[in-house]
């Protein structure tokens, strides 16, 4: 333990610089309350960094109203963010227009839980997967189409699926051309928002075994938001956890689940549902739910909830503490613990 | 334990333009009094369809057959007075989403009032009595302020308490919960599990639950029932189903389920897919996607007692094959 460090840094840099980082990242929506009321400010993400190195998958989980999705949209710039910065290969995308943002575009891409929602349903598979070759003028024709068969055979589909029609799939199907459409640009990362929350489990492990082959056959970085805690153990290699706009916790994926910190994290751990009726049945560890994001508590966003909550925390915020090597965990209570043990 | 509910043969047909769909094949199984029964499998596996076949809840476009005993009356025999009747009174049902069951405009507590005065001849101070404690039964705080607000004050995890206060309103003697806690975040959900088991144990409320989640029936079924494609596979106790499943298809179910012990990329997937319902396979369903199919596969195999409490429907089991021997000779002396 005497190697720890008590750094409010975040993690000791993996070798390489990140694919992407996101830094102080605040996103708010303004909503109007009716017709007298003032209009009040929903704290959707209030102040993120992380950091994704190539090949790397990077987990978020949550709940909702975490803002988990909010930030994967950020990411994407498929939202203006309010403040904070998006950094892509040692450039800032936060601002980029025109043929920047187009360039960008074709570094990052989206799979979303219901890739059809941004797929014509009348148009035939071959034509939405190749879709972003023919917008951005990828070589000739003949050499789109080309890449449109390799890019199912990819996915593990068959090259008549480029002539089939949307409603003719199956959900698992539809996960794979909605990958597939991902994958035409060559993008280095993916920012998949509950890509298999759809699915059936037997789907489900189809897409997920697809997913991982990705990563490690292309080298792709992938940003995975998700709130099942099996599918995230079982395919992230880090895991970042959100409470109501902020990261609580991050860390090794293995680390988190075997020593989290942040009783937040220690909670939602708890409260899951395992395939396996010999463990004993854990009462619900947390009461009462997430507060409103438009007026979040003071201090520690989690302190209303907290079992091991004091006083502390409903007036500062509590910094990120360095628990181990890449782990990190926002909390009063956990760091005077560390602090007790250190000594 | 007495049996509650038996279903003999049930069988749910849908009228379509492309013929009729088989949602439900055949299926018999017995629910015991005061347990938590899971019906388990993926989805148009025919779980949801039979639990509104229960209810008398299915379109006009359905064909259901068979019998299903109920406090000494066959529910499918029952006049649709009747079966009103019962609903909401002696059985109840939540739903996903709760605002299937809540008006919208309603407050909450008149809406479990009225579920008491719809079936009991009580004055409304008392129905509202009555109402308060059930709110305060399922953990809703401050339940005299909360009684006037409408469903939309109220957030998801609180608005299917509501429900559960609602189908317990007449303290009925079977809840069919159709993924009760699917649309909730994890932590409420816990929180919602807590509440059916405690309420289980101090109501002796029989309760069946309809899910698609291996854990939430790891945690709070006594019992399972896994179907595929309208058939009833296997019916074993909790523990037996995750410790030695029988049936290929709860086996390769269990062996998809992600978790950190496998490799990323190596989970074991089912190969193929769910059949079309209009024409499914002939005798067992799963046969398609099935490793170990065999020619015997054609023909549907009954499910049959491997032991006292595991029933299982495969080829493969000496149990299925000697209830099957059994049916072919009582099939032939009856011809």
């Amino acid at each position: 333990m005497s190697q720890v460090a008590f750094s409010d840094e975040i993690a000791p840099k993996r070798p390489g610089s990140p694919i992407l980082r996101v830094e102080g990242l605040v996103k708010h929506f303004a909503t109007d309350r009716g017709l007298l009321g003032s209009d009040a400010v929903v704290h959707a993400v209030d102040g993120v960094d992380l950091e994704i190195h190539p090949g790397e998958v990077l987990a978020i989980v949550g709940e909702s109203g975490s803002g988990k999705s909010t930030l994967a949209r950020c990411v994407l710039r498929l939202t203006d963010v309010t403040a904070g910065r998006v950094v892509f290969d040692d450039r800032d995308v936060t601002g980029l227009k025109g043929r920047q943002l187009a360039w960008f575009r074709k570094q990052i891409q989206p799979v979303f839980q219901d890739p059809f929602s941004s797929i014509d349903p009348r148009w035939r598979i071959g034509r939405s997967v190749g879709e972003s070759l023919d917008a951005f003028k990828t070589g000739t024709k003949g050499e789109r189409h080309e890449r449109v068969i390799e890019l199912l055979d990819r996915v593990g589909l068959d090259p008549s699926f480029a002539r089939r029609r949307p409603h003719e799939l199956s959900g698992g199907q539809r996960q794979r051309i909605g990958i597939a459409a991902a994958l035409a640009p060559e993008p280095r990362l993916i920012v998949a928002d509950e890509p298999v929350s759809a699915l059936d489990v037997s789907v489900q492990a189809q897409v997920l075994n697809l997913l991982a082959e990705l990563q490690r056959d292309l080298g792709l970085a992938i940003l995975f938001v998700a709130h099942d805690l099996a599918v995230v153990q079982h395919i992230s290699h880090r895991t970042a956890v959100m409470y109501l706009g902020k990261i609580v916790e991050t860390g090794p994926t293995d680390r988190v689940f075997r020593d989290p910190r942040h009783p937040y994290t220690q909670a939602l751990l708890q409260a899951i549902p395992h395939p396996d009726p010999e463990r004993p049945i854990a009462a619900a560890p947390l009461t009462g739910e997430i507060p409103s994001p438009i007026s979040p508590p003071s201090g520690c966003r989690f302190r209303t909830r907290c079992p091991v909550a004091i006083d502390r925390c409903a007036v500062d915020e509590p910094e990120m503490t360095v628990f181990g090597t890449g782990h990190t965990a926002a909390c009063h209570v956990a760091r005077a613990e560390l602090e007790r043990s250190a000594n | 334990m007495s049996d509650l509910l038996t279903l003999a043969h049930v069988d749910v047909g849908f009228a379509t333009d492309d013929g009729t769909v088989s949602a439900v094949s055949d299926v018999s199984l017995t629910v015991h009094e005061g347990e938590i029964f899971g019906l388990v499998g993926e989805s148009g596996c025919g779980k949801t369809t039979l639990a509104m076949a229960l209810m008398g809840l299915l379109p006009t476009s359905a064909t259901v057959t068979g019998s299903v005993r109920f406090s000494d009356r066959d529910l499918l025999d029952l006049p649709a007075e009747q079966l009103r009747q019962l609903r909401g009174d002696r059985m109840s049902m939540i739903f996903q989403d709760p605002m299937t069951s809540l008006d919208p405009t309603f407050p909450i507590g008149e809406q479990v009032a009225e579920t008491i005065t719809a079936h009991r001849d009580v004055a409304k101070h008392a129905a509202r009595e009555r109402a308060l404690a059930l709110l305060a039964d399922v953990g809703i705080p401050e339940a005299e302020r909360r009684y006037d607000d409408p469903p939309h004050r109220l957030s998801g995890g609180m608005r299917q308490r509501v429900v559960i206060a609602t189908a317990l309103a007449n303290e009925p003697s079977l809840v069919l919960a159709d993924e009760p806690t699917t649309a909730l975040d994890v932590t409420i959900q816990s929180q919602v599990l807590d509440l059916l088991r405690d309420l289980r144990k101090r109501l002796r409320t029989t309760i069946v639950l309809i899910t698609h989640d291996l854990g939430v029936v790891a945690q709070i079924c006594d019992r399972v029932g896994v179907m595929y494609a309208g058939q009833l596979v296997e019916v074993a106790p909790v523990a037996e189903i995750f410790r030695s499943p029988r049936h290929p298809y709860t086996q390769a179910l269990l062996a998809a389920l992600p978790s950190g012990q496998q490799a990323p990329g190596s989970l074991r997937v089912i190969g193929g897919r769910v059949p079309n319902l209009t024409n499914p396979p002939p005798g067992c369903r799963f046969s398609t996607r099935c490793p170990y199919v065999m020619e015997e596969c054609v023909n549907v195999p009954p499910l049959a007692h491997e032991t006292d409490d595991h029933l299982i429907a495969c080829w493969l089991s000496d149990a299925t094959k000697d209830a099957g021997r059994h049916d072919h000779a009582s099939a032939g002396g009856a011809a």
